[in-house]
């Protein structure tokens, strides 16, 4: 994991230290891990998210992990900030959620062509053919990070660093639905159409959210995922399919 | 079943009510009403419930026609003419619009979104308990995007009850923020500036995002962090360090740091905020801003209880004329001048 400001804010020290209490207003605590991208903060994330929905503490009305931080919503009417702060660092201070308790996906993507325009250029840029980019982002096991921006967004960890390329100049102002791409040190599964900067490999006709479908987003943070190629004819029948409530994306054993 | 028509409306008009949570972690926004206290009065004249679904009128004009029968309506928030049947509707009133009638609204002046009410409520699907419109996610009903000529909304028909006002507390003074989470990404001197600038909401600004004209604020490591959380209010400082206030439709997360955050109670009022207005930032305190959330809400609480019965529909200038001499002029940093609200 590449960690370029690790140094000068000195984080790296101690995995275990407490997290930092920031306010975020007057009705939520953002609990900082870390300022990085970092695995273990991310788990610590991940683990206090659990922590917190285990013990239903009243007051709180919502959380969103994040890469390195947890924002706690709550309604300071119920719980005081202060008694709040005291409860968030007791919490954080437990062991990591086992990972027995992780689910895990298998989600077809049908790779190249007009389903992922920006596989070519970026088997030019790493001097390799399509087909190895292709075999090297199936071949990751990727955890959701986190979901955020739009509804469904989710943004995956454990790239394989061979992937690893700089985002796009140009952000594209409007690309499809279900596109799975990769950016910086992360891959992504984008639900809706929207902008994008991110290197488009692929498409996905798994809908990480729908409407009227149960349920209605399919991915937790914290989520274990993996990718396969189908190919174009496939994609169109799970396009079908999906529109119709299907998840496509098949749950596999731990 | 009466309807009301929208026959004529202009961009950024949509249905909001109080918001849709529950699902921040899954990257939807809350939505919900730019200026709950408008919402919130609008409402109590009609007999809604505060936060029940009302139309947000953006900056331009509308006109809505009722068919099919008589449809009871209010109107609050951003100032702006409004005309039924020949007659001038005040704001904070309500009004019948009878068969066949038409509600023209000019544009708003002093502000930039206004509500408006309808009596029962609007039918609608719910997702996530509420009807509030996310364009970008496609949500919202009955319609899930902005409003548009032709639309229609099917009403209750509006009942033999007398027509309402109520009178809110004209809020003013500083726009007040909590600093953070991520104050620490600026100098002494960078905060000072922005505490001690003077401020003005870009004319590009939408329900996402309001964009900020003043100094310059310089980061101290650069403007890229790690995504993290946001909230109604987050003030975040790109690049060109032009701050972006967070507003109702924002991204869930986001990459930029964020200096501070604006105060629950102060939101509505910046959303009022309009274009080229100067306005200015205070730091206060966690304890002061938690303090003002629960007075606000106390506000909000209370405006079902403040509605009274308008005495006439005629034209009375006298009472007009004595309403504008006694101008309530309150302040928004001194809660005791709030009309009928007492601090606890």
């Amino acid at each position: 994991m590449r960690d370029t400001n690790a140094d000068h804010f000195g984080l790296m020290a101690d995995p275990f230290a407490p997290p930092r209490l920031l306010p975020s207003g007057d009705s939520a605590i953002t609990v900082e891990f870390s300022r990085t991208i970092d695995e273990t903060a991310n788990r610590r994330v991940l683990a206090l998210d659990h922590a917190l929905a285990a013990a239903a503490i009243e007051g709180i009305t919502e959380t969103v992990p994040t890469y390195r931080s947890l924002l706690v919503h709550y309604d300071p009417g119920v719980i005081d900030h202060e008694a709040l702060g005291a409860r968030l660092l007791a919490l954080s201070a437990g062991s990591l959620a086992p990972d027995s308790e992780v689910r895990r996906w298998r989600v077809p993507v049908c790779y190249g062509g007009e389903n992922g325009i920006d596989l070519e250029d970026v088997a030019k840029a790493l001097s390799i053919t399509p087909d190895e980019v292709v075999a090297r982002h199936v071949a990751g096991t990727y955890r959701v990070a986190m979901i955020g921006f739009t509804p469904g967004w989710s943004y995956l960890s454990g790239l394989d660093p061979r992937l690893q390329m700089s985002r796009r100049q140009n952000p594209r102002l409007a690309t499809p639905a279900g596109i799975v791409a990769i950016g910086g040190i992360q891959t992504g599964i984008q639900c809706l159409a929207g902008p994008c900067g991110w290197h488009l490999l692929g498409r996905t006709a798994m809908r990480t959210f729908q409407l009227h479908r149960e349920p209605t987003f399919l991915l937790e943070p914290g989520d274990e995922v993996s990718f396969y190629a189908v190919d174009v004819k496939t994609f169109a029948e799970q396009e079908r399919a999906a529109e119709g409530g299907e998840l496509i994306a098949e749950r596999v054993a731990a | 079943m009466s309807t009301l028509v929208v026959s004529q409306i202009g961009p950024a008009s949509s249905v909001q009510d109080g918001g849709r949570f529950g699902a921040q972690r899954y990257g939807l926004t809350p939505s919900g009403a730019m200026d709950k206290l408008s919402l919130a009065a609008a409402n109590s004249l009609v007999g809604n419930a505060v936060m029940a679904a009302a139309i947000e009128i953006g900056p331009f004009g509308a006109t809505f026609t009722a068919k099919d029968g008589p449809v009871r309506v209010a109107l609050s928030g951003a100032p702006r003419p409004a005309e039924a049947a020949k007659r001038q509707i005040e704001m904070n009133t309500s009004v019948t619009l009878n068969e066949g009638e038409k509600l023209t609204l000019g544009f708003a002046r002093g502000g930039s979104f206004s509500y408006l009410a309808i009596e029962g409520g609007i039918a609608g699907e719910p997702m996530f308990d509420s009807l509030s419109v996310n364009a970008r996610a496609g949500l919202g009903s009955p319609y899930p995007r902005p409003l548009q000529s032709g639309d229609v909304f099917e009403v209750a028909p509006a009942g033999q009850t007398p027509e309402m006002q109520i009178e809110l507390p004209k809020l003013s003074g500083a726009i007040r923020v909590v600093m953070g989470p991520q104050d620490d990404e600026f100098s002494d001197e960078m905060k000072a500036l922005f505490l001690g600038g003077n401020w003005m909401v870009s004319a590009t600004s939408d329900r996402m995002g309001y964009r900020l004209e003043g100094p310059v604020i310089r980061h101290l490591h650069g403007h890229n962090i790690v995504s993290d959380g946001t909230v109604e209010g987050s003030i975040q400082v790109p690049g060109n360090g032009s701050p972006i206030v967070l507003m109702s439709d924002r991204g869930t997360s986001g990459g930029y740091p964020k200096i501070a955050t604006v105060i629950s109670a102060d939101f509505g009022r910046l959303a009022q905020m309009p274009a080229g207005t100067p306005f200015r930032f205070k730091a206060v305190s966690m304890a002061e801003a938690q303090a003002e959330l629960r007075r606000y809400k106390d506000l909000l609480r209370s405006l079902p209880g403040r509605v009274t019965e308008l005495a006439s529909s005629d034209f009375n200038i006298d009472a007009l004329f004595t309403a504008n001499v006694a101008g309530h002029a309150v302040s928004a940093t001194d809660v005791t001048t709030w009309l009928g609200v007492t601090p606890d």
